[in-house]
């Protein structure tokens, strides 16, 4: 395949999203009530280490059985209001898309993704006052991994979600300055 | 420190000639903007200033080579006609937008999802921190969403959108643009960005529109107007290809 046509660029996804991206039941990839759900979650943090309560987040993983396939229904619409119905509880999307509260803080819903080599979530991130999202992985275990390996001891840890308390793995986002998150490019 | 459209203008400028600089000394073009981009305020802290660490391509399991999809229950029938979502007919200039969602090697992308947002004709959006003196349209929300058909061709029936006020400096006016969130058939392709209309006064003050310093790439953004997409005594047209940048599955298969 040869490059023939230049990409349309990119632009700030602003202030003012919040009433068309973000939808109902977008952080429960996870069938509603499954004994296996996991919570991911953090904190968005820009270069003073101030939450960022505009950051819009979306999420993208294996299913339990490695399948990358995805499903159809993240946003499930209601055609009779128009409306949402939210997920049918059976089909696993892998799909999440979440905005931060007032404090920054989001939780995304999900189950383990299945993977030969040490699991992990896509994360790209969107903000006003980011010019082009970023792209960034939270691996839920450390391990062996060629991403993991190719990063400087003392940022490695920036790519993996700490396990705590009740299947949650707390995974912040600081988008610059100290411990700032590796973010990643796909050349 | 409150910043003159004159200060915004100075570092426009000295971008823009560094740019220009780099490429007549053969940079290769940047497609895309800086994400350290001064001009545009509230950039300052919300950038990474580590290099960004590259994901190379080999491994199968690279999940970003994939990405998610949808159907036809993600959208209603309506969705991608934003004058019919209220009992009456908003104000203002009725437009049909369309065009074609293509990769990089100009195949089309079908059946993905494409999400717009914008302001309404006065330059308002239904937003809660949108509080600039210009009237709310209790018949325009202002969402639409579609699917690409086999084609990868998408259409919206809406309004133009207005030009509005912002507190990036005294006297910041964003031309009227409309927002687009697109899905490509690989996580690496997703994209965010803004649609202008063609002859906007607003253009070269603007701070979003110039961080993309290259100027065949700022010209990429801007719609068409298309007479034969103009609906007899309905909507004028425009038309708006979109193409998705970034490694998917199929381009990994291929050979790169």
């Amino acid at each position: 395949m040869t490059e023939t046509i230049l990409p349309t660029p990119s632009h700030t996804v602003g202030p003012f999203y919040g009433y068309a991206l973000p939808f109902p039941e977008g952080e429960q990839i996870a069938p509603k009530g499954h004994p296996d759900t996991i919570v991911l979650h953090g904190y968005v943090l820009d270069g003073h280490g101030d939450p960022v309560p505009d950051a819009l987040l979306e999420f993208w993983q294996a299913a339990p059985d490695r399948s990358l396939a995805g499903a159809p229904g993240s946003l499930r619409r209601n055609p009779v209001t128009g409306g949402f119905l939210g997920r049918n509880g059976t089909d696993f999307t892998g799909f999440g898309r979440v905005a931060t509260d007032a404090d920054g803080h989001y939780a995304l819903h999900t189950l383990q993704p299945g993977t030969a080599g040490v699991p992990y979530i896509s994360v790209c991130v969107f903000a006003r006052g980011l010019l082009h999202h970023l792209f960034t992985r939270a691996y839920l275990a450390d391990g062996t991994d060629p991403l993991l390996d190719s990063v400087e001891r003392e940022r490695r840890a920036t790519l993996i979600a700490r396990p705590g308390e009740n299947r949650a793995y707390r995974f912040d986002i600081r988008l610059q300055g100290e411990g700032e998150t590796v973010f990643l490019e796909f050349p | 420190m409150t910043h003159t459209q004159s200060d915004i203008d100075t570092a426009i400028d000295e971008l823009q000639n560094a740019y220009d600089e780099a490429l007549a000394a053969g940079a290769p073009a940047r497609h895309h903007p800086r994400r350290d981009y001064a001009p545009y305020r509230s950039s300052l802290l919300r950038h990474p200033k580590q290099p960004l660490v590259p994901v190379h391509g080999g491994d199968p399991e690279t999940v970003e080579l994939s990405g998610p999809v949808f159907g036809p229950t993600d959208i209603t029938e309506t969705d991608n006609d934003l004058t019919v979502q209220h009992q009456g007919e908003p104000l203002g200039e009725r437009i049909t937008v369309s065009g074609r969602l293509l990769d990089r090697a100009g195949h089309p992308v079908r059946g993905q999802l494409i999400e717009l947002w914008q302001a309404n004709a006065s330059g308002r959006y239904a937003h809660l921190r949108d509080q600039h003196p210009a009237p709310l349209d209790p018949n325009f929300t202002g969402v639409g969403r579609t699917l690409t058909d086999g084609e990868g061709r998408y259409t919206f029936t809406t309004i133009k959108p207005g030009a509005y006020p912002w507190r990036n400096h005294t006297n910041a006016w964003r031309p009227a643009h409309i927002h687009f969130s697109v899905f490509g058939t690989a996580f690496t392709q997703r994209l965010v960005t803004q649609m202008y209309f063609p002859n906007d006064p607003l253009f070269p003050y603007d701070p979003i529109l110039r961080s993309v310093t290259d100027r065949a790439a700022r010209e990429r953004l801007v719609a068409a107007y298309r007479h034969d997409l103009s609906r007899p005594e309905f909507s004028l047209g425009y038309e708006w290809d979109i193409v998705l940048d970034g490694p998917s599955a199929t381009w990994i298969e291929e050979g790169h």
